[in-house]
């Protein structure tokens, strides 16, 4: 094994490359370009025998990749907001076929406006399309789960295709040590793909989009989709535990950092959650007794982890780097659901923060914990919070009185009335 | 943990920089974390590059707030604020200037408390494929201020990163880097990990509950008509076009007509004229004038003289 500095990107790369795929259909977009320049090279070179194919657009690429995986070969692809959005159609589809192949999203916030730093919406935009989501926090966990992917999603009690996401820069275009696995070890860690009845071939035509009228086969076909998603649990506790005896690294389905005896925790997804280790480590050298749960698992959604890991502690801090617009935060959402009516079950707190790439400083974490504190003390939540300064206001409006005046000059109406 | 930051413009090898030296730090044993900034890439925009370094692991993220050093490969971008080359600097913070001025003027003209010092440039820069290598010089400074990474981790750096770009290459940064890396001699280790404040007593986040504004303010975009105008993308020049009339023949305007930004403008008798507020000094007129009447000088010196477009 050799560990050396790697991007999210070339790390993303290097899983593909190592799980040996056979197809990569191909879309660029910043920030996840890199992937697919990486692999191209290598395709070139020789040093990966794939085919790649470039295809004119995320729709068209979805489509190919969920046709290549029901013939049976091994499929890999990458995408960013709005090119995932753009596939959206396509990602529930091509689920429904129960084609199962790996796609790397990386984040990064969604228009408009425009911009190309990350938060989580456009990854959670396909949260209910039938893919199982795994979320990273570092170069190295980028690498991992794109092989602990292709074994989830190949698995024929699950049979769906996964996402890992990764942050656009943060980790995308950030190097930092990443070990890359001996190459014979990680291709007899992920296997064959063995696609059994999944041979589609264009001698022997199979229709992958019957029609179902009438709502029950649709409800069958749906919620055994649901089902196989649920499996995606299980399965991935076995596979991380034969991954951790093969490449001696362990990626559980929910991290915890230091919440044994924690009385209160953060919560949060993604690579800021790095931030929110240091700030964990920091209050603790202050005496605050906090830790941190990052559900890496999203989809299916681990529950009962999740409820282990939080019953009974005192608050919980949860950071959203989304927000479902007219509601709030997305993962506040879903561990509410997994905590309403438990017995032991902590305060929550709610923050927006990140969005578009937005720095969360440590003073935000510190404050973060000291407002859970009180609300566990109270025993009553104050409303979710967006983290955003007097001083971050101050510029905006700064940039909208240069505005006016620019409009004012040009005769034209003021916007502020 | 060590916290850099690399200033320069795009095409100045800042993003190699950091690699060269994250490398080099990685080799010496170090955790490391490198990064290039950057929004729409573009040659000559303002861009910076970060390198963290630690002996335990990393968790921190993104921006460096509070720089242990700080290396600036373009002088001219401290005086443009855009560029936050001060951003978060402290009294314990070193900053370097690739510069051809003493370190003296330095500190005078910026008067800031924490120490200043220079990477003595031999000449300007003309030629757009010398300037990478100035990113080499930086990293191998930067190496040796931190001193805490052998000369040959920061050669090895060298070789492992910029192999593929051929021997020569090699060759001419590893001249750069080291050259540098012994010219810091004097002043090696004097960059120094900065603790975080503690949790104790931090300062409050000054957090505010954003206030509805209508839909007429809220929607973002763009106010007013022509703005573009308003953007002097002149400051992401690094060489300046200048156009000789007594060469120029005024053939079919070869050179506006290629410019593609369309900052050249025909006057009158019929000379061309740069607007410099907005030339980005791709140098694109320079090349395909048939005449040879536009030649290139360094920003750092046009913008001192009275050069102007021509024609006046
Ligand atoms: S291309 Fe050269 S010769 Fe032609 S107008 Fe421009 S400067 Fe003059
Ligand atoms: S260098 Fe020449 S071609 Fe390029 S932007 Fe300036 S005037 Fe235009």
């Amino acid at each position: 094994m050799t560990r050396r500095l790697l991007t999210g990107n070339a790390a993303a790369a290097w899983g593909a490359r190592l799980a040996g795929v056979d197809y990569v259909p191909a879309f660029p977009i910043t920030p996840q370009t890199e992937i697919i320049e990486t692999l191209a090279h290598w395709t070139d070179t020789g040093e990966l025998d794939c085919r790649l194919v470039t295809l004119e657009s995320e729709h068209s690429m979805a489509t190919a990749a969920g046709a290549a995986a029901a013939t049976g070969v091994r499929v890999f692809t990458a995408t960013s907001s709005q090119g995932l959005l753009y596939a959206m159609e396509m990602l529930y589809t091509v689920a429904g076929w129960r084609a199962p192949f790996v796609l790397v999203n990386v984040s990064r916030g969604l228009s408009a406006p425009i911009t190309l730093e990350p938060d989580h919406n456009d990854i959670l935009a396909a949260r209910d399309s039938g893919f199982l989501q795994i979320h990273c926090a570092t170069c190295q966990e980028v690498l991992d789960s794109v092989l602990l992917a292709f074994r989830l999603a190949e698995d024929q009690r699950v049979r769906l295709p996964v996402i890992v996401n990764m942050d656009g820069f943060y980790l995308s275009f950030t190097r930092e040590p990443v070990e890359i696995p001996n190459g014979d070890k990680a291709r007899g860690f992920v296997g064959t793909f063995e696609s059994g009845m999944q041979k589609f071939r264009a001698s022997a035509p199979v229709s992958q989009a019957v029609v179902v009228l009438g709502g029950s086969p649709y409800s069958y076909f749906r919620y055994e989709m649901h089902l196989a998603s649920l499996n995606g649990l299980m399965v991935y506790d076995e596979v991380a535990d034969e991954f951790a005896r093969t490449c001696g690294r362990r990626h559980e389905a929910v991290e915890v950092f230091r919440t044994e005896d924690a009385e209160f925790v953060f919560v949060m997804i993604g690579s800021f959650a790095l931030k929110a280790k240091d700030a964990v480590d920091r209050l603790r050298d202050a005496g605050v007794k906090i830790g941190l749960v990052r559900p890496r698992l999203l989809r299916p959604f681990p529950e009962a982890r999740l409820r282990e890991a939080l019953l009974g502690k005192k608050g919980a801090a949860v950071i959203d780097q989304n927000i479902s617009l007219g509601k709030g935060g997305v993962l506040f959402t879903e561990l509410a659901s997994a905590l309403y009516g438990q017995k032991d079950a902590p305060v929550l707190t709610s923050f927006i923060g990140g969005l578009g790439g937005r720095d969360l400083a440590p003073e935000e974490f510190y404050e973060m914990a000291a407002i859970t504190r009180q609300a566990a003390e109270s025993g009553q939540a104050p409303p979710p919070r967006l983290l955003y300064t007097e001083e971050e206001l101050r510029e905006v409006r700064k940039l909208q009185a240069i505005a006016q005046v620019e409009r004012g000059r040009l005769g034209l109406e003021d916007k502020t009335r | 943990m060590y916290r850099l930051r690399f200033h320069g413009r795009g095409g100045q090898g800042m993003k190699t920089a950091s690699r060269l030296l994250g490398t080099a730090f990685f080799l010496a044993g170090f955790e490391v974390q490198d990064a290039p900034r950057y929004g729409a890439e573009r040659r000559g925009a303002p861009i910076f590059a970060y390198v963290r370094a630690s002996r335990t692991p990393i968790n921190e993220r993104g921006i460096i707030r509070r720089p242990d050093l700080v290396i600036v490969a373009d002088e001219t971008l401290v005086s443009i604020p855009a560029a936050g080359v001060l951003a978060g600097i402290t009294p314990r913070t070193v900053l370097l200037i690739s510069s051809r001025e003493k370190n003296a003027v330095w500190r005078e003209r910026l008067n800031l408390a924490g120490p200043v010092l220079t990477l003595p440039r031999a000449a300007a820069l003309t030629d757009p494929h010398e300037l990478r290598f100035i990113g080499a010089a930086c990293a191998g400074a930067a190496a040796r201020l931190v001193g805490v990474i052998p000369r040959d981790c920061l050669a090895q750096a060298i070789r492992e990163e910029l192999a593929h770009l051929g021997e020569a290459v090699v060759a001419r940064d590893l001249d750069a880097a080291l050259g540098a890396y012994d010219l810091m001699e004097e002043n090696a280790g004097c960059v120094t990990e900065v603790p975080e404040p503690s949790a104790a007593t931090y300062d409050k986040p000054h957090w505010i509950d954003l206030p509805f504004d209508g839909a007429n303010l809220a929607a973002p975009d763009i106010f007013t008509p022509a703005s573009s105008a308003q953007v002097p993308t002149g400051l992401w020049r690094t060489v300046r076009p200048v156009i000789d009339h007594d060469r120029c023949h005024r053939c079919a305007w070869i050179c506006s007509t290629l410019c593609p930004d369309s900052t050249i403008t025909v006057n009158a008798e019929g000379y061309p004229q740069i607007d410099y507020e907005h030339c980005k000094g791709c140098l694109i007129c320079m090349t395909s004038c048939p005449a040879h009447a536009i030649r290139a000088v360094p920003e750092e010196e046009a913008a001192g003289d009275e050069v102007v477009g021509g024609g006046d």
